[in-house]
């Protein structure tokens, strides 16, 4: 399609239009301040994390942010819920674990299979399931997460069963990842590279596309957009993400269970990034952020801690719906009218 | 341009279309009413992909479309509006305008994360083309808003203007003027008119026969699914069957 | 042959008590268009409730009772403070709400009632009857004839009864329903408690044969919700016909295949009729219109 067919007679150019129009693309700085100050904080933290448990604190928030971000842009943005989205995670996990333990693969060849395989899965189950619509799909993703853990409860041999399986250090460029500190700027940076990829992929034409085929899915077909194909990309890029970070979390942590794939976990993500907002990138680090150190807080409401998070859950969807970020936004700038 | 063949569409128990025939004229403007549930929605959605026919064919400039998925459909230059609202609510006006040219734009999801549909300034020139489009349907003073916060009569041009910015070669309208007072029926009209004159050949769906009269050059009148009359407006206002389905319609308080 | 008999009556026990959770996943679905993952903790709740209050003495009959109504008294809290209020939401937004109130019911009881495992007695002795060589637990037997039971008065209900024609009438068209004066919030409200008395009947029946915990209404609710599935999200007889299923193959495949993969047969199954069929074995919505 070109240009060259616009009938030059429909509509005519005038400054005050251009500008006009010019105005309602987001600035530079609603754009990019935030990551910047995102960065620069994350830069300084370690001059103020007193020790190994908070570097941990902030590690978990982060690989669960970017988590968050990637499957938003499938549950906020383009409108189709997962509740399996552990399950890649724990196959990327299980992947690299079981790829270097048992064949000795290098760590970062292990990951990058295990991420290409549960994109390809991701992909065959997408052309799939994602035809089905609202509950028929939820219901899909969370039999298929289920499945996963299962699987890897089952085949001990392999896994370690219930019980789990220690994984190895990461060597990358001869370069060994060891302890909370040296894995602090890994999973910082791709905090940042993720709000940075996401924040141009929303703001661009597919973005728009995800976004319009949420809102009507057949004016989106009308006007040109794939939706099956879009539905389809977003959830194996979603999922490949997953797997990548279930990865290095695996080697992070130096030790898996069947739980890192479990419905639980998988809620865990889908609730950070709702709570936090749909189709909000700020949104999921701020809902990662929040849920993650929920558990530690709660630690001194001894056995209270499952009820509050569920009251937490219930609240945020009665009385913020769109998510806590989004909303607080929308009230800050009614304020400042 | 269009040539529709005995083109029949069966819902369980219920046949919408059945056996309709027509053609529309490139750079025409094309109507097609009939009492409520004659079938006018259900043919559009034939024509723009949205159902599969039951049987009969769509000749869209040399080639069958029938049932071709209306992403392909747009492809080939066939954009259309909605009877009842499709517009992305969650989306701001001007970006609900910028979906109709997706197809000219690189919507690559890679592409899209590394900034590169950004270059060259393809997005800029798309939102100021938004923006015209806006303009000339009539909501231009909506070009900063969000589409929820939008009144119905300026969320029907925005519609419209979505439709433009994909550069169709033909146009679909399903009841643009429906629920618009009179004043916006007229701007409607001529509006339509002025679509016309740019050469774009329009189809439209109005029960406002006035506005129908006005604008078109053939009408097509459905009844029950079946077509029951074909002309000029001057032919089919004077047309005896015609009345008779109007005035029956009318007398049944429809 | 001995052994086929002796699974077809665990998979019919196992098999009831998943009818009786996707009937209270479709009534609900059918009302309100929500799908409750907290329905699993409402027959976790059920069996609880009971086995706690005859542990304290209280003659079982009565017990079952206080049972039912309790968790029938918590179905409509549930709906007044967490479902209603969130009407407009989304459905994930709801299914977030749903999962949320899950966790609320499920750490009460573990706050309250502890971590550790309860059983109920049985209803009528543990003596197991002899059937063309296998056996069968009488309980396996008031499992069965309760849900027939619930089954045809809750067809009676829906057929006879106005609030259960109500409730068709605003499964099949809320907006109809309201103008011919069915108090739809009502309805809403009705179809929560009926559905939380559902799954507690459900619990109180299965408790005596699996014991109950804290933790066991997340794959009740789950196997559940896969039987409504199977069935066609709404269906009745759907739902019904689902959890018998579900039940007969999940025994079946612990008996001739491997008992460690039969939880994942459910959800195995499921995605593959949901390929097939993507509504379910009996599920029929309208298409979409534009
Ligand atoms: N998706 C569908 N499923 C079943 N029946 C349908 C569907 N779409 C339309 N119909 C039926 O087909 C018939 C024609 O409907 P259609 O919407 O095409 O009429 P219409 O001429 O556009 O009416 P109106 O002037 O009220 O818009 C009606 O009886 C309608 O109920
Ligand atoms: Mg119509």
């Amino acid at each position: 399609m070109s240009e060259a067919s616009i009938p030059t007679t429909i509509g005519r150019s005038s400054p005050e239009t251009t500008a006009a129009a010019l105005a309602t693309a987001p600035g530079f700085r609603a754009r990019h301040l935030p990551t910047i100050v995102l960065a620069i904080v994350l830069a300084l933290l370690p001059l103020v994390l007193p020790n190994a448990y908070y570097y941990d604190v902030v590690i978990r928030i982060l690989a669960n942010a970017v988590l968050a971000i990637a499957l938003n842009l499938l549950i906020g943005y383009c409108g189709q819920i997962s509740l399996g989205h552990a399950g890649f995670f724990g196959l990327g996990a299980y992947g690299s674990a079981i790829l270097t333990t048992h064949y000795d693969w290098t760590a970062p060849s292990a990951l990058l299979v295990s991420a290409v395989v549960v994109g390809l899965l991701a992909w065959l189950v997408a052309r799939v399931i994602l035809r089905l619509k609202g509950h028929y799909l939820a219901m899909a993703t969370l039999g298929l997460g289920i499945i996963v853990t299962i699987v890897l409860t089952n085949e001990a041999s392999l896994t370690g069963g219930p019980d789990g399986m220690s994984v190895g250090d990461m060597r990358i460029f001869g370069l060994r990842l060891y302890g909370e500190k040296v894995w602090y700027p890994v999973f910082a940076g791709l905090v940042v590279v993720a709000v940075v990829l996401a924040g141009n992929l929303v703001e661009s034409p597919a973005g728009r596309a995800l976004r319009a085929l949420h809102g009507s899915e057949v004016a989106a077909r009308v006007v040109g957009i794939d939706t099956a194909s879009f539905k389809t990309r977003v959830f194996v890029l979603s999922a490949v993400v997953a797997a990548i970070m279930g990865s290095l979390t695996a080697h992070y942590l130096g030790f898996i269970t069947p739980q890192v794939a479990s419905f639980h976990k998988s809620v865990e993500l889908v609730t950070m990034a709702v709570v936090g907002g749909m189709a909000s990138i700020w949104g999921s680090v701020f809902g990662a952020a929040l849920l993650s150190l929920l558990p530690d807080l709660l630690a001194h409401f001894e056995g209270f801690e499952t009820v509050i998070f569920g009251v937490i859950l219930v609240a945020t969807m009665i009385f913020l719906p769109r998510g806590i970020v989004p909303s607080l936004a929308r009230l800050l700038r009614r304020e400042g009218r | 341009m269009l040539r529709v063949e005995n083109l029949t569409k069966a819902f369980g128990g219920v046949t919408a279309v059945s056996g309709v025939s027509f053609e529309v004229t490139k750079g025409t403007i094309h109507a097609v009413i009939g009492p409520n549930g004659a079938g006018k929605t259900t043919l559009f959605n034939l024509i723009t992909g949205v159902y599969t026919p039951s049987s009969g064919s769509i000749v869209f400039e040399g080639s069958e479309i029938g049932g071709v998925a209306p992403e392909r459909l747009a492809k080939r230059g066939i954009s259309r509006t909605f009877q009842n609202l499709q517009v992305s609510m969650n989306l701001s006006a001007i970006d609900n305008v910028m979906t109709g040219a997706h197809l000219g734009l690189n919507s690559g999801l890679l592409a899209g994360m590394i900034g590169l549909p950004d270059l060259g300034g393809r997005e800029r020139a798309t939102r100021i083309r938004a923006a015209e489009l806006m303009e000339f349907v009539g909501c231009g003073a909506y070009v900063a808003a969000e589409a929820r916060s939008m009144p119905y009569g300026a969320l029907k041009r925005l519609e419209i203007a979505r439709a433009l910015m994909a550069n169709p070669r033909i146009l679909f309208l399903d009841e643009p003027a429906a629920g618009l007072n009179h004043t916006e029926t007229h701007e409607i009209e001529d509006l339509i008119a002025a679509l016309g004159k740019t050469g774009i050949t329009v189809v439209l769906v109005e029960h406002d026969m006035k506005l129908v009269m006005n604008v078109s050059d053939r009408i097509v009148v459905l009844d029950y699914g079946k077509k029951l009359a074909e002309g000029t407006p001057a032919e089919i206002r004077v047309d005896p069957d015609v009345v008779a389905a109007y005035l029956g319609a009318e007398s049944e308080g429809v | 042959m001995s052994q086929f008999l002796q699974l077809l009556f665990s998979g019919l026990t196992v098999g009831a008590t998943y009818a009786l959770a996707a009937l209270g996943f479709s009534m609900i679905y059918n009302a309100s268009g929500v799908i409750n993952f907290a329905q699993g903790e409402f027959i976790m709740l059920g069996g609880m409730v009971a086995a706690v209050l005859t542990a304290a003495g209280i003659p079982l009959p009565l017990a079952v009772l206080a049972a039912i109504v309790v968790v029938a008294l918590v179905g409509l809290l549930v709906e007044k403070l967490a479902i209603e209020p969130a009407r407009d939401a989304d459905i994930t937004s709801i299914i977030i709400i749903t999962i949320g109130v899950s966790m609320i019911v499920r750490g009460v009881v573990e706050v309250t009632l502890g971590k550790g495992g309860r059983a109920l007695p049985h209803f009528s002795g543990e003596t197991p009857i002899a059937i063309g060589g296998a056996t069968l637990l009488p309980q396996s037997l008031w499992v069965m004839a309760v849900t027939a039971v619930v089954v045809a008065a809750l067809a009676l209900f829906f057929g006879r009864t106005r609030v259960g024609k109500g409730i068709l009438a605003t499964a099949h068209n809320r907006l109809a329903a309201q103008l011919v004066g069915v108090d739809v919030k009502k309805v809403l409200l009705a179809s929560f408690g009926l559905a939380a008395a559902l799954g507690a009947v459900g619990g109180v029946l299965i408790a005596p044969i699996a014991t109950t915990s804290y933790d066991a209404g997340l794959m009740l609710g789950l196997k559940g919700f896969v039987a409504a599935t199977f069935g066609g999200l709404g269906s009745g007889v759907g739902a019904i016909a689902g959890g018998l299923l579900l039940g007969l193959i999940e025994t079946m495949t612990a008996g001739y295949l491997s008992s460690s993969y039969k939880d994942a047969v459910p959800f195995v199954l499921v995605l593959v009729i949901l390929v097939v069929r993507p509504r379910g074995l009996f599920g029929l919505g309208p298409s979409e219109r534009v």
